[in-house]
């Protein structure tokens, strides 16, 4: 049996849409998998799906298949996203209205059951022990983080392109490779390597040279270029990582092993919907220019317990800046940020937690006792959650008014401010999460 | 000597969770890597009061090290309100240490 080849399109919501563009039109690929959603990205795509039923998905679902749809058609490139985010059918009527318009005939298939907001109440949020109904008015959304059984049954079905809201982003590689191989969904070794595979490829340009580069110490060819990555995966799940040629970055030993261990904790205990990976004894070899081989990886029976993320409305951020600059600048930042604490007092518990910085010095990282470095400039930075909208603007006008009454020579201001949806997590039984997928109707073919 | 000489890290979050990577440039270092980054000096370098929040794993075939810290992100990315909120920062704050 042959390996199959599957790239990564994309590695969060905003990634850049040329390097998916040349996957799909050099890569020979099989499978085209874009994850586009983070932690918060689902709750705030409920939201605007409250404010309008047909919205709800990723707002780059349009640039991004028009972008790659018509080369994938044609080199018979099937794509897996979870850019339905809230609204999985909606997308998939949108990457159909597309397809027609473009004149492609693909079939298009939803994958639905990860919203589970109608049975979170009881279950406990793990973040302050309270069962999800003690949110009340302020819980927005609860969305499992589902396997890839559904993406499965999908492809089998002869999908396309298959379009997902809240999969476990492993799964939506690990689905390809299930449905290629006829993998058993008990063959932990096998889904615990191709898990290994979707965590290597989520995060798309963080193993070809991207989130890696320190100049003088560890150098990436042509970032600016930087090629987005596949893997040629071998039946038994082991792979090759690498990237088209003539693309920036590169694929090695080193960045393999940071994205090994991206967002691991215990290497032996990867927790995922549909097994428990164990990437404890993987090993990595270079076997060629930008080209590595990963073998070892093996899995446990999964534990019938699902992820679920909660969202919830969590007050209100307001924020400002300004910047001050040349001799005794650091002085006059402290000044900056105790004037600015002194006239917020009035308001009291409108401010629930705040928090001032002076970017140079211990905005990343405060609690390091590093030397203070000598520097040209400060910017200080001031932020709170605050329980109402108008205390939240309040943190900008007076950080604004510094200009007239603050401190001397201070300049740049900035100032924002948004509502905060935050997100806690519970943990649901498999069986409340009934997972499915819809194939459209193809219209085109029927007109 | 700054571990950043020998050693290269990444950081990743989840929730209040941040996880940073420290893995050796060369197979020589590795010993000398795995021996200084205790979950205790590590906890001291980022001035985390209670060490039990930091867990060290240990990839030997790889030459890395893996720490899972508690608490490390003011609350998780999505309330966060500290300028960096996923603390893709603190890979780097870690290879300042002296070793």
């Amino acid at each position: 049996m042959r390996r199959v080849r599957i790239g990564a399109g994309a590695g969060f919501q905003g990634d850049r849409i040329d390097p998916a563009v040349d996957l799909a039109t050099r890569g020979a690929l099989d499978f085209l998998v874009f994850e586009c959603l983070a932690e918060r990205t689902i709750a705030l795509a409920q939201q605007n799906r409250r404010k309008d039923p047909s919205a709800g998905f990723d707002p780059l679902l349009e640039r991004r298949m028009r972008a790659v749809l018509p080369t994938c058609a044609q080199n018979g490139t099937r794509i897996v996203t979870n850019m339905g985010a809230a609204n999985p059918l909606a997308a998939a009527c949108l990457v159909q209205r597309i397809a027609r318009e473009l004149g492609l005939s693909v079939k298009i298939a939803a994958v639905t059951g990860d919203d589970v907001l109608d049975r979170i109440g009881p279950h406990l949020l793990e973040e302050t022990a309270a069962p999800a109904s003690a949110l009340g008015q302020n819980l927005i959304s609860a969305n499992a983080y589902i396997g890839c059984r559904a993406i499965v049954s999908a492809l089998d079905a002869g999908a396309d392109v298959v379009i997902c809201g809240r999969a476990s982003d492993p799964a939506l590689f690990l689905g390809p490779l299930v449905h290629s191989f006829g993998w058993h969904m008990d063959d932990w070794t096998r889904l615990g390597r191709g898990t290994l595979v979707g965590h290597l490829l989520e995060c798309a340009a963080q193993i070809t040279g991207g989130y890696f580069a320190d100049p003088g110490v560890k150098c990436v060819p042509d970032l600016a270029h930087v090629g987005f990555p596949l893997a040629e995966v071998a039946p038994d799940g082991n792979a090759v990582i690498t990237k088209l040629p003539g693309t920036g970055g590169l694929v090695s030993r080193s960045t393999c092993t940071e994205q090994l261990l991206y967002e691991i904790h215990d290497p032996e205990r990867y927790f995922q919907p549909d097994v428990i990976a164990d990437f404890s004894r993987v090993t990595l070899e270079e076997i060629g220019p930008d080209r590595v081989a990963v073998s070892g990886a093996s899995g446990k029976p999964a534990t019938g317990a699902i992820k679920v993320s909660v969202g919830y409305h969590d007050g209100w951020l307001g924020e400002g800046q300004i910047s001050y600059a040349g001799a005794n600048c650091v002085a006059r930042g402290r000044l900056a940020l105790d004037l600015i604490h002194a006239r917020l007092a009035d308001c009291g518990t409108g401010i629930l937690e705040d928090r001032g910085d002076l970017i140079g010095i211990d905005a990343t990282c405060r609690r390091a006792s590093l030397p203070l470095p000598a520097l040209a400039d400060i910017r200080v930075r001031y932020a709170a959650r605050c329980r109402d909208e108008a205390t939240a603007r309040r943190i900008g006008e007076e950080i604004e008014a510094l200009y007239l009454c603050g401190p001397a020579g201070g300049g740049g201001v900035f100032k924002t401010v948004r509502e905060i949806v935050g997100v806690a997590s519970a943990f649901i039984s498999a069986e409340h999460v009934t997972v499915t997928h819809e194939i459209l109707e193809d219209q085109h073919e029927a007109a | 000597m700054k571990l950043h000489r020998i050693a290269h890290a990444r950081a990743g979050d989840k929730g209040d969770i941040s996880n940073i990577s420290v893995i050796a440039y060369h197979p020589k270092d590795w010993p000398l890597i795995k021996e200084r980054l205790s979950e205790a000096r590590v906890a001291s370098h980022f001035g985390v009061a209670d060490a039990e929040c930091v867990k060290r794993y240990v990839l030997p075939q790889l030459h890395a090290l893996n720490f899972v810290v508690r608490g490390a992100l003011a609350g998780g990315v999505t309330r966060s309100l500290a300028l960096d909120t996923h603390g893709k920062c603190l890979a780097s704050v870690l290879l300042e240490m002296e070793l």
